[in-house]
């Protein structure tokens, strides 16, 4: 098992290599940089810009010192559209907002997901089971786009109980309609999995089994349908919590709530390379974190799997 | 006071294309510490027959008539009133112990839940109690393997599992659906080594449901031949191969292959089982027996008494012109 960790954290090294070696090129390959705008600086002016920021050297020499920066000092460089800030301090101050929000609406997803989907794979082919499909087929079709001006117009404008927006250090009234519009579509797929995986144990002979055993309908459904029904869950809760707490630009914009969404797509606009970088750093090493959690505890529910 | 008594059952499962009709007016009775056969080919109900009396037919499935264990109604009872009968009374093992074994569950696990839910034992005695159980199967070693998996077993060791699960609580009856089908033959024949033995020596009824006549000679009592969902004849098992009175259960026996017969080709029974979706009308087997007469399309042969010693039979045809 150790062995196992300590091999795949072995290949978490060069797959985050070649992750920054593609983000890197294929940012510096899109046209225009982070000093074009609209009205063009004096061709000296720029020259003397670039050269302050490195990017008058050749690529791969960007992409050492870079490499290095990271390496001996920890640092992801400046960035280049907020002066005087670094990329660190970037996502430090939007980091933790997205993971507050995005921890709590990967609680509530799984929450609601898995009760709501072995409800309907036990009552199946009933008002509840067609319930429960109904609800995850409308949270899911409904974007998150559309889902956050409803909120906002409904607990807002119309019954007044909730903020519309903003963060202040992440109290709960701000934090309510967030994770709602954030977790809905992920709760949705979760029930979804649940339902289809648990209606499959439920068929398995094993269950049969263990019904001639004359065990009570409760001791069957924990002790023999639970754990196996979660398998699909968790492969699926990898790189769905991963996408949780990195957040969502469209949260951040609709609720103001200041997250690392919003500033990641706003240096992908303004070519700020070194935020991008940073931020793009981050998600591939929470991925490739959880991806090796996910493998760990489908290890330790299905016994034929052993590292 | 009768052991077991099976009267006018029936199977209906509910599906997309209509009601078929898996089981249909199925009577038999078994005595206490006998072993039964029933044998049929795939889809003759004899399957859907027991799991109606265990209460395992699946949810679009309905069972009418009477199932009577030790003078007791058992059919159509509550989940908590069967789980009293089920392990404790009437245990059950089936065909493949691959896949009815919970593969994310220890062995120890699996069998002491049993004894901790139906005798109340506490843990480490369902264990110990168990282990002794698994000694009794002749599993090698039984105190470290119970510790494994099921997927850590052989076939045939899974089966050996399977058959000390079913014995924990000590039941009178013994379902054994196909046991051996799924395993290779010289497994086969411990297997069956094994069912016997607990028969002796716990004085354990068994139901052994299986489409291999080779299984059913020299280990079972009596012989219940099934087709179609209905009961085509029943009878001691040596009477059942000595003088087989009933033109299916002939075909069956003649396509056994024998060493001494030097035909090139193996002997087949001709056409194809009939269509559960039909109402029954007439013999089931009338299709395809080469006896069959205008009767036997148009009305359901009565099981009746053929000849002495409780040899039943369903059939138009005089036995003489069958000869």
């Amino acid at each position: 098992m150790l062995n196992y960790i300590i091999k795949r954290i072995g290949i978490a090294i060069p797959t985050l290599l070649i992750l920054i070696a593609v983000t890197f090129y294929l940012m510096h390959a899109a046209p225009g940089g982070p000093f074009t705008s609209e009205k063009p600086l004096p061709p000296q002016v720029l020259a003397n810009i670039e050269a302050k920021y490195g990017l008058d050297q050749p690529i791969w020499r960007q992409m050492t010192t870079y490499l290095w920066g990271i390496l001996t000092e920890f640092d992801f460089g400046p960035s280049y559209k907020y002066h005087s800030r670094t990329v660190n301090e970037i996502i430090g101050q939007g980091f933790p907002i997205t993971l507050k929000y995005g921890f709590w609406s990967f609680i509530v997803a799984i929450g609601v997901g898995i009760p709501l989907g072995a409800i309907a794979a036990i009552r199946k082919n009933t008002w509840v089971d067609y319930f429960a499909v109904g609800v995850s087929i409308g949270a899911q079709v409904l974007p998150n786009f559309v889902l956050a001006p409803l909120l906002i117009i409904v607990f807002t404008l119309w019954l007044g109980w909730l903020p519309g927006g903003g963060w202040h250090g992440g109290d709960w009234e701000y934090l309510v309609m967030p994770v709602i519009a954030l977790s809905t579509s992920y709760m949705a797929s979760i029930a979804r999995i649940t339902r289809s995986s648990m209606l499959e144990v439920l068929n398995a002979n094993y269950i049969r089994t263990a019904r001639a055993k004359g065990l009570p309908t409760k001791t069957i459904f924990f002790r023999h349908v639970f754990k196996p029904s979660l398998l699909p869950v968790i492969s699926y809760l990898g790189p769905a919590f991963v996408g949780l707490i990195t957040g969502s630009v469209l949260i951040d914009i609709f609720f103001s709530t200041g997250g690392m969404g919003y500033f990641f797509v706003n240096a992908a606009f303004n070519r700020d390379y070194a935020v991008m970088m940073g931020i793009t750093i981050l998600v591939g090493a929470l991925t490739i974190l959880f991806s090796l959690i996910a493998d760990l505890l489908y290890a330790w529910i299905d016994p034929k799997i052993r590292y | 006071m009768s052991f077991l008594e099976v009267n006018n059952l029936n199977v209906e499962f509910n599906t997309a294309d209509g009601i078929v009709r898996a089981v249909n007016n199925v009577n038999f009775s078994l005595e206490e510490g006998k072993i039964l056969a029933i044998v049929g080919e795939s889809g003759s109900g004899k399957s859907q027959t027991v799991f109606a009396m265990m209460g395992l037919l699946d949810q679009n499935g309905r069972a009418t008539g009477s199932v009577k264990f030790e003078d007791q109604e058992i059919l159509n009872l509550s989940i908590s009133e069967l789980n009293l009968i089920r392990s404790e009374k009437i245990a059950m093992i089936f065909q493949d112990p691959m896949t009815s074994l919970n593969p994310y569950m220890k062995i120890s696990e699996q069998m002491a839940e049993v004894l901790i839910h139906h005798k109340g034992l506490s843990k480490t005695d369902a264990i110990n109690q168990s282990i002794s159980m698994l000694d009794a199967v002749q599993i090698p070693e039984a105190k470290n393997l119970i510790r494994m998996y099921p997927h850590e077993f052989s076939g045939g060791m899974r089966q050996r599992v399977m058959i000390a699960m079913s014995l924990l609580c000590n039941p009178k009856l013994l379902i054994a659906d196909e046991p051996t089908t799924a395993l290779d033959v010289t497994v086969q024949a411990q297997i069956m080594h094994l069912l016997s033995d607990i028969q002796k020596e716990f004085g354990t009824s068994i139901i052994l449901i299986t489409h291999d006549l080779g299984v059913v000679a020299g280990n079972s009592d009596d012989t219940l031949v099934m087709y179609g969902g209905q009961v085509m004849e029943i009878a001691e098992t040596e009477l059942i191969y000595a003088r087989p009175t009933h033109p299916y259960t002939q075909g069956l026996i003649s396509a056994v292959p024998r060493l001494d017969d030097n035909a090139e080709k193996l002997k087949t029974i001709q056409g194809n089982p009939p269509d559960a979706m039909l109402d029954p009308v007439g013999c089931p087997f009338s299709p395809r027996c080469k006896f069959s007469k205008d009767i036997c399309s148009n009305q359901t042969p009565e099981l009746l008494e053929a000849g002495e010693n409780k040899h039943f039979r369903a059939c138009h045809v005089a036995f003489e012109e069958l000869l």
